[in-house]
């Protein structure tokens, strides 16, 4: 039986031990960090889980139409493919200090660029 | 097969089936979201067992221990009592007033007695009501003991409905009803190596004095440090006990910091958090506890956790306001 990317990746705990990493960049990088001044910063951080969730193909009921609601404000607000550019980068550095293989990092990268024009509204 | 309790409801769960899924299954109406242990929306607490390991992956180890887990992840081995992480305010005991004197200008101690024994951490915070059934959170200033007493620090706000009422009103020897304990920014004896930084402005001391001698009475062998922020001197109360505390324990640190314009010697100018994070500037492997004003903890929480704290060892109480209705 072969495992998912998601089991390959090591499921929940990779998770766990990327989202603070991942979310650390987020933060700090000026040119996207205005999109994620919420109010309750660990309710962000849950957000981010589903994200790398989703990334790492694991178990999510994300739709395409969800990504497109869910992001539609920040579209609004001049998300574009620059920002959607950053936001891959820092998940591919998050994933390259984890020490995950090029191959597994690939495929988290394919599968976060499969949601481009969901991201983006168009 | 387990049978579950849930308020009125008794329902089985199948062995391969989530407690979230048999709830939905049921039609009953419970929050959740992501169905995968992520976004923490389908939290509950066990009142009777301790949940499943799988069901509490990803909680915070203070919430683990209070038998919080995630129904989507709850596959339970045995019959279980649950209930939604706030369920309506019990209020479980009395609290008899035996003490009520003055910290600062603003700031008052005051001390209950319970008639039965309340089970809490210091730290945790509890609601008080007055007789005409409005309420308020006040967090335990002090660690459990066998006189069951209970000690609040509570500022007293111009117009303030309840803090004015303590102030004006309030009599030794009266009885006031207490909730259960609540919360999840209290010690743990995990980890004692590490440092812990307690971050607190005004009447956010009391928590943080609770957790300080908790974690002091655990034999906590990290380096902990309190800093404790006010506009003025008179603000900083405990001052004195503070000081000769970190003096008699080698691995205590204490700074009183003020952000007004005066700041007296043996006194450090500037606000507690910005202090404290330019003191201590790689909270990497740090335990952070944040209390008092909603504006400092939010903002500290960020600034901790990009100074390297991670998420997970970040504890905070915001005395947020009840909005006016
Ligand atoms: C988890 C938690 C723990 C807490 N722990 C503590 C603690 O240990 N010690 C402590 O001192 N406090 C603590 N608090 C805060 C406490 O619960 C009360 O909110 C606080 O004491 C004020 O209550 P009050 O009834 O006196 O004031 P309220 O009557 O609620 O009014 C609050 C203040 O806002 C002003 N105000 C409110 N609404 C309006 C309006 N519409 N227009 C003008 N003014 C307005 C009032 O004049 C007053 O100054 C905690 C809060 C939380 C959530
Ligand atoms: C790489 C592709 C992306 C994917 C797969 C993705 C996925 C997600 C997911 C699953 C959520 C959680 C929704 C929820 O649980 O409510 C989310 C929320 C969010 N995303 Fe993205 N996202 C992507 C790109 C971006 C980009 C480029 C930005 C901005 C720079 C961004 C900003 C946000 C913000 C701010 C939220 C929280 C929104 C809120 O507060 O409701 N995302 N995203």
């Amino acid at each position: 039986m072969s495992d998912s990317l998601f089991d390959k990746l090591g499921g929940e705990a990779a998770v766990d031990a990327a989202v603070d990493i991942f979310y650390r960049k987020v933060l700090t990088d000026s040119t996207i960090n205005r999109f994620f001044d919420g109010v309750d910063m660990e309710k962000q951080a849950a957000k981010q889980k589903n994200f790398l969730t989703m990334a790492f193909g694991g178990p999510n009921n994300y739709t395409g139409e969800d990504m497109r609601k869910g992001h539609a404000h920040l579209v609004k607000q001049g998300l574009s493919d620059s920002h959607f550019d950053a936001v891959a980068g820092h998940l591919k550095s998050t994933l390259e200090e984890l020490n995950v293989a090029d191959n597994l990092i690939n495929e988290v990268l394919a599968i976060a660029e499969s949601t481009r024009e969901d991201v983006l509204g168009r | 097969m387990s049978t579950i309790t849930f308020k009125t409801h008794q329902l089985t769960c199948h062995p391969d089936e989530t407690l979230l899924d048999a709830m939905l299954r049921k039609n009953i109406d419970v929050p959740y979201n992501c169905k995968s242990g992520s976004c923490h929306t389908c939290l509950m607490r066990s009142s009777d067992q301790t949940p499943p390991v799988k069901a509490q992956e990803g909680l915070k180890p203070t919430q683990k221990q209070q038998n919080y887990f995630l129904a989507c992840l709850c596959k339970p081995d045995q019959d279980m009592t649950i209930t939604l992480p706030d369920a309506a305010d019990k209020f479980i005991t009395y609290g008899k007033v035996i003490s009520k004197h003055p910290l600062s200008k603003d700031i008052i101690e005051l001390k209950l007695e319970c008639n039965n024994p309340l089970s809490f951490k210091a730290g945790q915070f509890v609601n008080l009501m007055k007789p005409d059934g409005v309420y308020r959170s006040y967090s335990i200033a002090n660690t459990p003991n066998k006189n069951n007493i209970i000690e609040f620090h509570i500022r007293i706000l111009p117009g303030g409905q309840f803090s004015e009422w303590i102030y004006n009103d309030l009599a030794i020897g009266d009885q006031i009803p207490i909730t259960d304990a609540k919360g999840n920014c209290f010690y743990i004896p995990e980890r004692q190596e590490q440092g812990l930084l307690l971050i607190g402005t005004g009447s956010g001391l009391a928590p943080l004095a609770g957790i300080l001698m908790d974690a002091l009475e655990q034999k906590h062998t990290g380096p902990i440090h309190l800093l404790h922020g006010s506009k003025n001197k008179e603000g900083l109360y405990r001052f004195n006990e503070m000081k000769s505390l970190a003096e008699q324990q080698q691995n205590f640190h204490y700074t009183a910091c003020i952000s007004g314009d005066t700041t007296p010697e043996t006194y450090t100018r500037g606000r507690a958090n910005e202090v404290a994070l330019k003191k201590i500037t790689d909270l990497k492997g740090w335990r952070v506890y944040l209390c008092g004003h909603p504006d400092m903890v939010e903002q500290t929480k960020k600034q901790a956790f990009l100074q390297g704290a991670a998420m997970q060892d970040i504890y905070a109480d915001a005395f947020f306001l009840t909005p006016r209705s």
